[in-house]
């Protein structure tokens, strides 16, 4: 896992929520949630709901020791501010230069920007966790991004099903691998062009 | 001091007119005034501009909450100002998207961050503000560009209403108002930057003094009306709280 101990992190919906299951041993992670909570943690068990608090994704969350209750306006003042160590996010598409779509599918009105834009804009660091290619198997990894932005040069690191990327002044680095597939054929679903350095590693699957 | 107390909810929203610009708080369900909003649906004003942060749906949200989305199922709203007009996810559907796609209603895109601090820019008599969100992307587009610090930044102005509809845990007569937990989300912003703010309470409105100074989250200057939400089955509570016996 790349949180460092103290890090205070936010937690995009659906797949990114995984990483609150992760067992940190003894290091402190404080999770952010965009409607003004400090500090959550796991999800509230059933019957034991405090039904006044929820968090981003609208599930009944808990309160760990030294959480605080901010307003909305508060609570993305520390996002744009650059108090959000890192955010974990999901996405449409990443580009080789950073740029990030994840809100808004093309020949559709509107959207869901919630507050993917300023998170984007505002955090330390930008991790994306997403499936490498699309359902009809389109890559993900782009030169650009097809879809309307959400930031630019945002993204620093993204995780896969396939592999782990740095995003790099060079575009992307493959630092490490899922078990059981070679370098070429991670480029073989990939648009963007991959640099692989000589001590990529295959990365531990962590569920 | 003037009373600002009303007996019911109908009472608190007989006044707004059709055309109004309504903030109407909440975060999922918790905030959300949700018995104000049903009494705005009997009163019957149309033709409304609502700036909230969604107009229904959700992920994870229970059947049957009475967000902005009601409103606008009952063709009451002529323009969202939001951040989200259709979810992520492909199996959440609103009467909201479907009416936007089919151009039926009018709707302002605004990120979260951005929205949130529009608002409070309006209550206190700010004129707008650069921000680094949005630049490069379609929100950027036709706004006010300038480098601070060596980042772009962008322009956006302050978001006003006639009146905000906003739901507390606690308050006092004179308008202070506590939330509870993450009750708090819009609540303090939107009181600040409507003309008339309208309160829902929870637990009981007090006698002055019964909130400690230091714990008001919301000073009663910016509250016009107070009203007690009933008991179930007249009055709507945050989810199933009222049954779980807690007080």
């Amino acid at each position: 896992m790349e949180f460092e101990d103290g890090w205070v992190v936010n937690l995009g919906a659906g797949m990114a929520t995984m990483c609150a299951n992760y067992d940190f041993k003894d290091q402190t992670i404080i999770f952010h949630s965009e409607n003004g909570v400090l500090g959550y943690g796991p999800p509230a068990p059933k019957g034991k709901e405090d039904f006044h608090l929820t968090n981003a994704s609208n599930t009944y969350t808990t309160l760990l020791p030294g959480a605080a209750i901010i307003d909305h306006d508060e609570s993305f003042a520390l996002i744009r501010g650059g108090h959000l160590d890192a955010v974990v996010m999901g996405a449409y598409e990443v580009a080789e230069n950073g740029d990030l779509a994840n809100w808004k599918i093309t020949g559709r009105r509107g959207g869901g920007i919630g507050g993917a834009m300023d998170l984007a804009v505002g955090a330390q660091r930008v991790f994306i966790v997403m499936e490498h290619t699309t359902r009809d198997g389109q890559p993900r990894l782009r030169k650009r991004c097809l879809l309307p932005l959400t930031a630019a040069g945002a993204v620093d690191l993204v995780v896969t099903n396939l592999g782990v990327f740095d995003v790099t002044e060079a575009g992307f680095v493959l630092r490490e691998m899922a078990p059981g597939y070679t370098p070429e054929e991670i480029q073989a679903v990939s648009e963007a062009k991959l640099r692989v350095p000589d001590d990529i590693t295959e990365f531990q699957v962590v569920v | 001091m003037k009373n600002k107390i009303y007996s019911t909810v109908d009472e608190a929203v007989a006044d707004i007119p059709d055309g109004a610009t309504i903030m109407v708080s909440g975060f999922g369900e918790p905030g959300t005034p949700q018995n104000l909003i049903s009494a705005l649906i009997r009163q019957g004003a149309k033709n409304l501009t609502v700036i909230s942060n969604r107009g229904g749906g959700g992920r994870n949200l229970r059947e049957g909450i009475i967000d902005a989305g009601k409103l606008i199922e009952r063709r009451r709203v002529k323009k969202m100002v939001c951040t989200i007009t259709a979810a992520l996810k492909s199996s959440i559907t609103t009467s909201f998207d479907r009416m936007y796609q089919a151009g039926e209603i009018e709707a302002e895109l605004v990120p979260q961050g951005t929205f949130a601090a529009r608002i409070r820019a309006g209550g206190a008599g700010i004129g707008g503000f650069y921000t680094p969100t949005g630049v490069g992307t379609e929100i950027a587009e036709g706004k006010e560009h300038r480098m601070i610090d060596g980042r772009e930044h962008i322009l956006e102005g302050p978001l006003r209403a006639d009146y905000a509809l906003v739901h507390a845990y606690r308050a006092d007569t004179w308008g202070n108002l506590q939330y509870r937990l993450t009750q708090r989300n819009f609540g303090p912003l939107m009181a600040a930057a409507a003309r008339v703010t309208i309160v829902e309470v929870e637990k009981e409105i007090a006698e002055p003094g019964a909130i400690e100074p230091d714990q008001v989250n919301t000073p009663g200057v910016y509250v016009d009306r107070l009203v007690k939400i009933p008991s179930p089955p007249e009055g709507i509570w945050e989810s199933t709280y009222w049954q779980s016996g807690k007080s």
